[in-house]
């Protein structure tokens, strides 16, 4: 092959001054233009080191960690629960023996600060991982199956689509008695669309695209093209949409909590304290201070972590 | 076009027949009752019935189903359970005022500012102004509204008070909801309008402008502004979604008579005709603002044509 190629291009000694010996190679090495200079980074490390470099998303990150940390393990740092009441000692201000004072019953604070956001983060993170189970699934199947399957799916959508969410997921609390469960059902039951038509445009653009032909060409099976070259390119937005899932989650079980349609007492989530504190709020402002702050925490370190993982995991910004 | 806009609207009918079956057998499926049940127990089975009739509750439920959808293409939504004897269609259209109101406030406020904000971060890119910008931005999205009008109620109106707290007397009252419910879009505005101008900023005929010797001013206006506004239309569906939950709560912490709180009063009374109108009337108008969007995008940008070739 080699050969054939090079006698074409021989150059015939009577054409011109230049000789095949009047050249030589300098410096090019055959085996060293092949050899790996740097070790191999995979796409999830690569998206790690480039996450790192993110302050804001470092920061958020370890106060995430910490939140989760405290949810765990801080009703268990005093001797109170969450459902212990002692009237002699309601509306106590913060201090030594209630470090986040004590509500209209006398139950402790902090305990019930931790015990809210658990309870809010559990819902969350429930609600997200159901809303990407369904969503890749519908969304891949529409875009895969492609057609009349397709056309159908679509529709379905599109009428889930026209109702305002929110709206939706207070009927069906009206329907449900509110419960841990049953918040988080009703928040999948109109969470999931968003995610089936991202999966399904990005799979639809994958479809068309040249090295999925290419692919295919080379004998690849469908379940090799899913495996390899799907799931991999759908991936990043699949995280990404995930993370501003979750803060969505928490908001909106906050929501139902304000309007009345949350967790019922003894229980609490971090809506159900805000709410209390609000009705609180003229005398003991420390009852909405508190859950406020952590809600806030919460939501603008999974904002701003979800905007690094969109840059950390989006090839296209690659230095 | 026309094609288009055809198979939108019989779309959007078909959306609305949905909804609207969907939420009747809801409201139908849920627990508990509106009326008052052990006043019911006390009457006569005559009088029972007869209070019955008045609501149509007496027929089997596909007769009420039917009876329902007719009414509804006549414009007719039913009659409040809980505001005696009041048609719902006339209370939305009595309390829709204030929601207006604010919901249009809120938008001016949030749009112009956001517009604001977002063109100082792209011209001052990387600069304190852009980080101060964005920072504003993601406190916008991630701080509920909620959360956000009660703190504003209790600086503003309790500590320091400046501004009304509650009631809904003078325009003075209109002002503190107004402000939480523009939050959210001074947020997406902001952000949306930073990332778009950066983008056009990079475009070559931005660069042609300039070595044409055009002012800085002209550039801007003429050229940046105009060409990274176009996509903001079509955030205005989350805008508007935004606005209308939004103003379920803030209503209700302001006491602002709107449509908001009165939403929110049905469901704690259980006013099922109520809440179905008002759902309806929800969708609908989000439905609405979904098309005039697309319609609108096609018209402002001509790179998109609707259905194929001919506009």
């Amino acid at each position: 092959m080699t050969n054939t190629n090079l006698e074409k291009y021989e150059v015939k000694e009577t054409e011109g001054v230049f000789r095949e010996d009047s050249f030589k190679v300098v410096g090019a090495k055959k085996e060293s233009q092949d050899t790996i200079a740097r070790p191999h980074v995979g796409i999830l490390k690569e998206s790690w080191l480039r996450l790192t470099k993110n302050k804001g998303a470092v920061v958020s990150l370890v106060i995430i960690s910490l939140l989760v940390l405290l949810a765990l393990l801080g009703p268990y740092m005093n001797e109170y629960t969450y459902e212990q009441t002692d009237y002699d000692k309601a509306f106590q201000e913060p201090n030594g023996e209630h470090w986040f004072g004590t509500d209209k019953f006398g139950r402790d604070q902090w305990t019930r600060i931790w015990e809210g956001t658990r309870i809010s983060l559990y819902i969350a993170l429930l609600a997200s991982v159901l809303d990407l189970a369904i969503g890749v699934i519908y969304g891949s199947i529409s875009a895969l199956v492609g057609g009349k399957v397709d056309n159908i799916m679509q529709r379905i959508i599109e009428v889930l689509v026209g109702i305002p969410n929110l709206i939706l997921i207070i009927l069906l609390i009206m329907l449900m008695k509110p419960g841990i469960f049953t918040i988080t059902v009703a928040m999948v039951i109109t969470g999931w669309v968003n995610m089936a038509r991202l999966v399904r445009s990005q799979v639809f653009k994958l479809k068309s695209q040249e090295f999925i032909l290419a692919s295919r060409a080379l004998g690849a099976s469908n379940g090799r093209l899913i495996k390899e070259h799907f799931i991999p390119n759908t991936l990043g937005l699949i995280i990404v949409n995930m993370m501003f899932t979750i803060p969505s989650a928490i908001f909106t079980e906050a929501f139902l909590s304000f309007i009345g349609l949350g967790l019922q007492e003894p229980l609490a989530s971090l809506g159900v304290l805000i709410n209390d504190g609000f009705e609180g709020m003229r005398n003991n402002f420390y009852l909405l201070l508190y859950p406020t702050l952590v809600i806030v925490g919460l939501m603008i370190c999974f904002n701003l972590l979800a905007d690094g993982l969109r840059d950390a995991l989006d090839p296209k910004m690659r230095k | 076009m026309k094609k288009f806009l055809a198979v939108r609207i019989v779309n959007i009918l078909v959306t609305l027949f949905v909804i609207a079956t969907v939420t009747f057998f809801l409201m139908k499926l849920l627990p508990g009752s509106p009326f008052d049940e052990e006043k019911l127990a006390g009457l006569s089975d005559e009088d029972r019935m007869e209070f019955y009739a008045r609501y149509g509750l007496d027929q089997p439920v596909a007769v009420q189903y039917a009876k329902y959808m007719g009414n509804l293409v006549k414009g007719d939504l039913g009659i409040s359970y809980y505001y005696k004897g009041q048609q719902v269609e006339s209370l939305i259209s009595s309390r829709i005022g204030p929601s207006a109101l604010l919901g249009a406030q809120a938008a001016l406020l949030g749009v112009s500012i956001g517009l604001i904000l977002g063109m100082i971060a792209a011209f001052r890119h990387n600069t304190m102004w852009d980080f101060f910008t964005m920072f504003i931005a993601v406190i916008g999205v991630a701080i509920p509204n909620f959360v956000f009008a009660a703190l504003l109620q209790y600086y503003v109106g309790l500590k320091w008070g400046i501004l009304p707290v509650a009631f809904w007397e003078s325009y003075d009252s209109s002002i503190l909801p107004t402000i939480a419910l523009s939050m959210m879009v001074i947020a997406l505005i902001a952000r949306f309008m930073r990332n778009e101008m950066l983008e056009v900023l990079q475009q070559d005929y931005i660069l042609t402008a300039k070595s044409k010797g055009l002012s800085q001013m002209n550039v801007i206006i003429r050229h940046t502004l105009r060409n990274s506004m176009i996509p903001i239309i079509t955030i205005l569906g989350p805008i508007t979604v935004s606005l209308l939950t939004g103003s379920l709560v803030i209503e209700n912490i302001f006491g602002v008579p709107g449509i908001g709180s009165l939403f929110v009063d049905s469901i704690k009374v259980n006013d099922y005709t109520t809440i179905m109108g008002l759902t309806l009337f929800y969708s609908a108008f989000y439905i609405l603002t979904i098309l005039v969007v697309d319609l609108l995008y096609g018209i402002v940008d001509p790179r998109i044509r609707l259905t194929g070739s001919k506009g």
